[in-house]
């Protein structure tokens, strides 16, 4: 197990490489101007830019450039925000955890509904439930999530009135200094009455329009992982022992059909990173996504080096968590790769 | 990595002022458009960075808010000498500085020092925050201040001596822009000392009516009202920007009064808002153009009936109806009506197809006619939505036989590809600074040599035209000028070197609870004066 | 859509029906695989024949009927049963013209990423050691950027437009093509009969491509009838960040994008091209699933 788990993190060094080769690579070739983005109708005359691109040492030969790049990386330096002059780590530490609370509360959306969904239509297979359930599914998962976000604001907020148009926290009532980064840690820590409950009422539509994807993955896979479990033998025996249907699905069949939903919740992180990207964009959301898509926008070179980077080792280790994980549950897999 | 700036004090203090419903009566939330780059002005060009950081700072001099005036700041008054060239600013004493933000506590007032530490920055290489947070100075280059200023002395530690090469009218109303802010030298040296000058740009500390509170990025800054506020506390207890990017977003939160005052609405919901008797709609004519350049230097834009028939063939009526949905004015001239010297004689094109469709089979080029008609990819005060436009001209177009290809580019790589001529004919615009026509004449401009500039995107190069410019910036007596600049009008439309499409109105929706609130022809949002019901 | 898998396999048994008749009816016992099927042949033929069926051109503008509501809305005109975009264009024909472009983008997408992917994957399978990790580790690289953000990139390098939409969506698409191929091109090269043909002397492109590739293809097929609509709303997400089609093609994406202002004004003028969205892209999964079902019994759904 040791040794394949070592295999792994070995098998992630070239592509580390290979990816801060590429973003370098990529931005440069996007065309356009750190310096000519900010300047707009204005213009600048050749001699400032010169002198601008050569303090932020773009006039440097693309390797030099790389192999300073790459120099900082070592020592933990992701750059330098052009547009900002912030560090992109900091940036980044500010943004990631708006990123992390809105996704992780799409997963746990996503799990609550779509695992006991997903179980009762297996267990009540045809039936009018099972019906919609699966019905549902396939729309969930063929959503245009940035117009499904557009509808439900225009209904559920301002049609309905039912919850807030964008934003973290209701600005006018609550003020706290963040401390975690994570609101609803944050609000929570703040002793102030009602936060908390306003950290979650701005939450919920964009975790259901984030959610909306993985819900219907994770109840797909529920109710067919569950369908095999509830035909093996142990299962038939554990009914033919007279054992009553639910202690039958809870406790056993239940935990064994598990398995292949976990395995998905983890390989859904990337999709769920991507689907924050336009979610976040939608609601104002301050996190990574949309600062990503701005960064592309300004030619902000380092933010965007930065960020991919940082992102993409994410989904990285995560999907490399995932193969170990299911390697240990698995084990006829650690031999097929 | 967060920014808890704060002291404990200060902390405390708000967390006062946040007891429920008092806060509420006492809080005023603007819905701002995005992050600011930062909290030093000379280092920014966006209106967006400028808003931000203008409840904290002072300037020398100031625009009355809501006018083009400029009225005393920092400096109680000024002498300008006879021959132009030196002007004496006498310092308002006893202004405060802000106390407590990042754990900065001033020992003095502001003083001479400040003023001469916040322009030397800008102008000497050698300053030691010269080169911090990027060192791009681009409106103190923009306004020519390197070339302009001899000296700028301490006399005393109330009076400032600033000396110039030149005389120059509009020099206070350059150092009212946001580049003439003034910062603290003594937050900067214990900056300094303490190894982190580059926190001087993150964490402001200025004299201005609002103290800076705390910032998070993409989501949220906080001001609280400065007590010692030289001009008198503002009227409300904490000022907070919500940064929201999307306009319908913004003009929700505002309908359900999270917010209290949004800037730049969709010209598509400006008849909502007009019917939302919680809401007051102010609006004001905007400083700028929208114009559509032909290129005379590619064929057959060179051929004046070939731009003439293209002048004929737009149907302008439709572009401000379906555009600017009300929230423009259409453009005869490159200089909007409410600047001095608008020659309201000139007649505009007149839209006619058919007399479109004669001036092509009159100018000899082969039909049909391709060209190019390049639209930027983003919105603009001037111009809510380039790319509809070059659909709708393009189908205008198709109507007296010219095919237009669609072309657009990053803005940063669009701008310089229109600078340097690559396109036959393409959108931009300009927003004015000082409200001088010459500031929107320039455009069309060429240098003595006959050469066009580079904003001059229809490299027209007009002798007649460009002799009275010349002259019109060497006079300063205003009716003289004034007849150069009418006379250039009617030039420019007789060459029609551009199609002037539009003047946008800028519209700022509040909520009716806002008292007082003034739409600046700057697009600036000042909030110090404001009240709330 | 409970696609009853029990009996779908005696059905294949009983009689001696050729190999398609045995897939139709384990095909059709998936109810919501047939709606889906006769849905995106609606939508096909619609594409097909656009000029045909569109009252109007799909860029025509008529500026005197800006903005109209459909027909069933008041003040609705019969002269355009869904309304007018803001430049006065035919939104049905503006969406019947759209359903041709998203399905060019989606089965382009779909033909190319699944070409490149079978020639990387059976390089991957068949030639083992260095070319292989590189192969894989290139993949590995493209899945580990956020797909969303690594097809802006690709539309910012090489500027916005139809054909670099498709490009970019085949390069986030590729590494699902090129891992599945390789992994059972992996699973079918230990078998005897690929053994055999090896020492029969069957040269390696012969064995890769017509020996191994068509028993790998079953689940390819099914990847690739999803992939046409993961491509989709790929695309069209682009267009919707205003890097998608240019104006003035009536791509699904862009017309919502453009149509975003008017979201509180005029809400149908953004709802339509969504639902055209969310149709087609229904209608192929659900196609895709009865497929699933008709070639792998034992795959079921997941």
């Amino acid at each position: 197990m040791f040794r394949y788990l070592l295999r792994r993190i070995a098998l992630t060094v070239p592509t580390f490489v290979a990816l801060m080769f590429v973003t370098f690579v990529a931005i440069r070739l996007v065309p356009g101007d750190p310096v000519e983005v900010r300047t707009g109708e204005r213009g600048i005359p050749p001699e400032r830019l010169a002198e601008f691109r050569h303090q932020l040492g773009l006039d440097q030969p693309i390797w030099k450039q790389f192999v300073d790049y790459v120099w900082g990386l070592v020592h933990g330096d992701f750059g330098t925000s052009i547009v900002t002059n912030e560090k992109v780590l900091t940036e980044f530490a500010v943004l990631f955890p708006a990123t992390i609370e809105l996704s992780l509360s799409a997963m746990l959306f996503a799990v609550l509904i779509g695992v006991p969904a997903g179980t009762i239509a297996a267990v009540k297979r045809g039936s009018p439930f099972d019906h919609t359930v699966m019905g549902a599914s396939v729309i969930g998962f063929s959503m245009p999530i940035f117009w499904w976000g557009l509808l439900l604001i225009m209904l559920v907020s301002e049609r309905w009135g039912l919850t807030p148009v964008s934003g973290r926290i209701d600005l006018i009532r609550y003020y706290f200094e963040p401390t975690t980064g994570f609101m609803l840690i944050d609000s929570l820590l703040s002793d102030q009455e009602g936060a908390f409950l306003s950290v979650v009422h701005h939450l919920v539509l964009p975790t259901i329009v984030l959610g909306t994807i993985p819900l219907a993955v994770i109840a797909r896979i529920t109710r067919s992982s569950m369908l095999e479990v509830l035909n093996e033998d142990y299962v038939r025996t554990a009914r033919a022992k007279g054992l009553s249907p639910m202690r039958v699905i809870g406790l056993h069949a239940l935990r064994n059909a598990l398995i292949p939903v976990i395995t998905s919740i983890g390989l859904q992180i990337g999709t769920l990173l991507a689907g924050a990207v336009l979610t976040e964009t939608i609601f104002s959301w301050p996190g990574v996504g949309k600062w990503l898509i701005e960064g592309i926008g300004r030619r902000d070179y380092p933010a965007l080096q930065g960020g991919i980077m940082l992102i993409s080792s994410i989904v990285i280790f995560v999907n490399l968590g995932v193969d170990v994980l299911y390697g240990a549950i698995n084990p006829r897999l650690r031999h097929g790769r | 990595m967060k920014r808890t700036f704060t002291t404990g004090a200060a902390t405390l203090l708000a967390m006062l002022a946040l007891g429920v419903t008092a806060a509420q009566a006492k809080t005023l939330v603007y819905c701002s458009e995005g992050s600011p780059e930062n909290f030093t002005p000379a280092l920014n060009t966006t209106g967006t960075s400028f808003d931000a950081a203008r409840p904290v700072y002072n300037q020398l001099v100031e625009f009355e808010r809501g006018t083009t005036k400029v009225v005393p700041g920092l400096a109680e008054k000024w002498d300008i000498s006879a021959d132009g060239k030196t002007i004496t600013f006498h310092l308002r004493k006893g202004v405060k500085w802000h106390s407590g933000v990042n754990g900065f506590k001033p020992t003095r007032d502001f003083d001479a020092d400040d003023v001469l530490f916040s322009f030397n920055r800008q102008w000497k290489t050698d300053h030691p925050y010269n080169k911090i947070s990027g060192g791009k100075y681009d409106y103190f280059a923009d306004m020519d201040m390197p070339k302009l200023l001899a000296s700028i002395e301490k006399k005393d530690a109330y009076t400032v001596v600033m000396t110039l090469t030149e005389p120059n009218a509009p020099i206070m109303a350059n150092l009212a822009m946001d580049f003439g802010t003034i910062q603290s030298a003594e937050y900067a040296e214990m900056l300094l000392k303490a190894g982190k000058p580059e926190q001087f740009d993150q964490i402001p500390v200025g004299t201005g009516p609002f103290q800076f509170v705390t910032y998070q990025k993409d989501a949220v800054i906080r001001y609280k009202a400065f007590a010692g506020y030289w001009g008198g506390k503002g009227k409300f207890e904490d000022l907070v920007y919500a940064i929201t990017p999307d306009p319908t977003a913004r003009l929700a939160k505002l309908k359900k009064g999270e917010c209290h005052v949004m800037m730049a609405p969709r010209p598509a919901d400006l008849a909502e808002i007009k019917a939302d008797p919680a809401l007051d709609l102010k609006s004001q004519p905007g400083l700028n153009i929208a114009y559509w350049a032909f290129n005379l230097t590619k064929p057959p834009m060179d051929n004046i009936k070939v731009r003439k028939a293209f002048a004929a063939a737009i149907d302008k009526a439709a572009i401000l109806k379906e555009v600017y949905q009300g929230a423009g004015q259409p453009a005869k001239n490159l200089i909007p009506p409410t600047i001095w010297s608008y020659n309201d004689k000139v007649q505009d094109f007149k839209y006619d197809p058919e007399a479109a469709k004669k001036l092509i089979a009159e100018s000899g080029v082969a039909t049909p006619i391709k060209i190019d008609l390049w639209w930027m990819p983003v919105q603009r005060p001037y111009n809510p939505n380039a790319k509809r436009i070059a659909e709708m001209m393009q189908a205008d177009l198709a109507k007296i036989g010219v095919e237009a290809e669609l072309k657009s580019y990053e803005w940063g790589e669009y701008r310089k590809r229109m600078q340097a001529g690559e396109h036959m004919t393409g959108q931009l615009g300009w927003t004015g600074d000082n409200g001088d026509p010459d500031n929107f004449f320039f455009l069309i401009g060429c240098n003595a040599e006959g050469k066009p500039a580079g904003q001059n995107l229809s490299k027209w190069c007009n002798k007649d035209f460009n002799d009275k410019l010349a002259k019109a910036r060497t006079l300063s007596d205003l009716k003289e000028r004034t007849k150069l600049y009418e006379e250039m009008q009617v030039i420019a439309k007789e060459e029609v070197p551009q199609y002037t499409i539009a003047h946008s109105v800028v519209f700022e929706p509040t909520r009716k609870e806002v008292v007082d609130y003034k739409i600046s022809p700057f697009g600036r949002h000042e909030f110090y004066g404001v009240g709330l019901k | 859509m409970a696609a009853d898998v029990t009996s779908a396999a005696p059905a294949a048994m009983a009689g001696p029906k050729g190999p398609l008749a045995d897939f139709w009816d384990s095909f059709s016992e998936n109810r919501g695989a047939v709606a889906g099927l006769v849905l995106l042949t609606l939508i096909a033929l619609t594409a097909i024949f656009a000029d045909f069926i569109a009252p109007h051109s799909p860029i025509d503008q008529f500026r005197e009927f800006s903005k109209l509501p459909p027909v069933w809305e008041d003040g609705g005109n019969w002269g355009f049963l869904l309304g007018t975009d803001a430049l006065g264009r035919d939104m049905l024909s503006r969406l019947i013209h759209g359903a041709r472009i998203s399905l060019f983008i989606g089965l382009t997408v779909m033909v190319v990423s699944v070409t490149i992917g079978i020639i990387l994957g059976l390089v991957a399978a068949f030639a083992g050691g260095l070319t292989d990790m590189i192969i894989m580790r290139v993949m590995d690289l493209i899945i580990a950027v956020p797909s969303l953000v690594l097809a802006i990139l690709v539309v910012a390098i090489l500027g916005p437009s139809l054909t670099n939409t498709i490009v970019a969506v085949t390069v986030v698409y590729l590494p699902r093509y090129v891992r599945l191929v390789r992994a059972s091109a992996l699973a079918e090269i230990g078998k005897d009969y690929v053994t055999a043909a090896r020492t029969v002397g069957v040269g390696t492109p012969r064995l890769m491509f017509v020996t191994v590739l068509p028993n790998c293809l079953a689940p390819l097929i099914v990847q690739a009838a999803l992939g046409v609509s993961d491509a989709i709303l790929e695309a069209a997400a682009l267009g919707f960040l205003g890097l998608g089609a240019q104006p003035p093609i009536p791509e699904w994406g862009s017309m919502l994008a453009d149509s975003r202002e008017f979201i509180r004004s005029n809400p149908w003028i953004v709802t339509l091209p969504g639902l055209a969205i969310l149709f087609t892209v229904v209608s192929i999964n659900l196609m895709g699933d009865g497929l699933r079902d008709a070639f792998d019994p034992k795959l079921k759904r997941s």
